[in-house]
């Protein structure tokens, strides 16, 4: 079955792709720390670090308007998240409504939260997707690992990754057999098959657990996993996180 | 002259967590360097008998592999001698990339990393896949995740290869080309299938299991010409007695 995989991109050839993932992830955690902490009104250096990520992006030969659709998908959520704000704060009006019956107004702060929380959450996520569009999942996990994230988180989210395609794979097979023998109906009928299924699930994947811990004893697993081979740290990796210093200079110079 | 005994099953007996019994006082003997098929229809106990080749599962009565008793202090030199690839792929992979999965065995044998990347290697070279190990499990075909999982243990240098039904989930073309590399090991090796071509190409005797019991132990040639035993097993004797005719045909072409 087809799955929509987070780190498609990440088999393209490019400098960047090539690069050690602990450069990578503490060079994009920087950027998203120093974005996070400045003022609101620090245009030029949201300006900056856009055009930063840009230049990343078409180093790293990605394709732009995919990779601006796919930010453009947070937005909806944003604005759910964050468009009654400039309606609740009360201090200075920026504009206002007439709707016939009162008057909505639209305060001046609640202005700056939110396009604080638009231009912020944007390069984040802008940031993140370079990341796992230039590093595959298990390249990601190593660096992590590397970088010092204990040991049980990253074989958590690798176990998690590697069996959550299984999962869905389950899901829809079950999902097929339970609509062979289904018609129609609203949702609400079908909620005691929907029911039974994530108990199966689970039950299988109990199941699976027990199985694959098999597996593992039969090749030597004894209760730590083994140590992965080290990366290489060379001279584009050095000139890469050179960005680091750059990004904190522009934070405190830039206002 | 028989050569060494690797495997001695004596008076093997295995009850369910709940109680019901599922192997009943077998005896088995199986020489270096010997291919045995163990034959049954479903639920006769074959897998169960197979995960008390390495220890996974304990039993009352004694195994014996290469010389060592099956008891806990054996347990890591058991199971790095004993090769065990599982009924299904998704069990035995479960590192992010196919060159994590072949090296978790020698990693956790202690070897030295040029040792572990030199073991790998050779053991996806000796089932086709040179050049997959930045692969994950996920991306491949059935009949390649069969023979990534038969290089996990490939890369252990085991002595003794354990298969659970090996070309299950397996179309034609995928059965033929892992059947061809399970050939070209020379391990001593167990086979659990309930295909009889499976089991003619690649062993010269038959164990027959039912109900947790032996039934019978026999070369495959003899068990090819037995109509009674055959039809017992709801095995087709005429299309035994077909391969059997191609098995001597094969042996004449080929001395």
């Amino acid at each position: 079955m087809k799955h929509a995989f987070f780190d498609h991109l990440s088999g393209i050839e490019s400098p960047i792709h090539h690069l050690d993932a602990r450069a990578k992830i503490l060079v994009f955690f920087t950027l998203i720390l120093v974005s996070v902490s400045s003022q609101p009104n620090s245009f030029l250096l949201f300006g900056l670090l856009a055009m930063v990520l840009i230049s990343i992006a078409l180093w790293a030969r990605l394709p732009l308007a995919h990779l601006g659709r796919e930010v453009l998908v947070i937005l909806p959520f944003l604005f759910l998240v964050t468009i009654s704000i400039p309606f609740m704060k009360k201090d200075a009006i920026g504009g206002g409504y007439s709707l016939g019956l009162g008057g909505l107004s639209i305060s001046k702060s609640g202005l700056w939260i939110l396009w604080n929380v638009i231009v912020k959450s944007s390069l984040a996520v802008f940031s993140i997707l370079l990341l796992a569009s230039t590093t595959s999942f298990p390249r990601l996990i190593k660096g992590m690992e590397r970088l010092g994230s204990p040991k049980i988180f990253t074989i958590i989210i690798s176990f998690l990754y590697r069996y959550s395609f299984i999962l869905i794979d389950e899901m829809h097979r079950m999902k097929r057999a339970r609509d062979s023998r289904c018609f129609g109906g609203r949702w609400f009928w079908h909620s005691k098959a929907i029911g039974h299924m994530v108990g199966w699930l689970f039950l299988r994947s109990f199941h699976r657990g027990e199985r694959v811990y098999l597996a593992m004893l039969s090749r030597g697993y004894n209760g730590t996993m083994p140590e992965t081979t080290a990366g290489r740290f060379g001279w584009s990796e050095l000139l890469f996180l050179s960005l680091i210093p750059t990004f904190i200079f522009l934070r405190i110079y830039l206002r | 002259m028989k050569s060494d005994k690797v495997i001695e099953i004596d008076h093997l007996s295995y009850h369910y967590p709940d109680g019901t019994p599922a192997l009943r006082d077998i005896d088995l003997e199986v020489y270096e360097h010997e291919s045995v098929a163990i034959l049954g229809p479903n639920g006769a106990g074959k897998s169960t008998l197979l995960y008390h080749l390495n220890g996974t599962l304990m039993g009352e009565g004694k195994v014996t592999i290469l010389g060592l008793p099956v008891e806990k202090k054996n347990l890591k030199e058991i199971r790095r001698r004993v090769g065990l690839v599982f009924q299904s792929p998704e069990d035995q992979l479960f590192c992010p990339t196919v060159y994590d999965d072949v090296a978790f065995g020698p990693l956790n044998m202690g070897l030295d990393e040029e040792s572990v990347k030199h073991r790998v290697e050779k053991a996806l070279e000796m089932v086709g896949l040179k050049g997959f190990e930045g692969r994950s499990a996920h991306h491949l075909s059935e009949g390649e995740k069969k023979r990534v999982a038969l290089a996990t243990v490939l890369s252990m240098d085991s002595e003794i290869l354990a298969f659970d039904e090996p070309t299950d989930n397996l179309d034609p073309a995928g059965s033929r080309l892992l059947i061809e590399r399970i050939q070209l090991t020379p391990q001593t090796k167990v086979i659990i299938t309930h295909h009889l071509p499976v089991a003619v190409d690649l062993c010269e005797r038959a164990v027959l299991i039912r109900g947790g019991e032996k039934v019978e132990d026999l070369p495959m040639e003899k068990l090819l010409k037995s109509r009674g035993l055959l039809e017992r097993f709801g095995f087709d004797p005429d299309f035994a007695q077909w391969m059997y005719q191609r098995k001597k045909d094969s042996g004449r072409a080929n001395p």
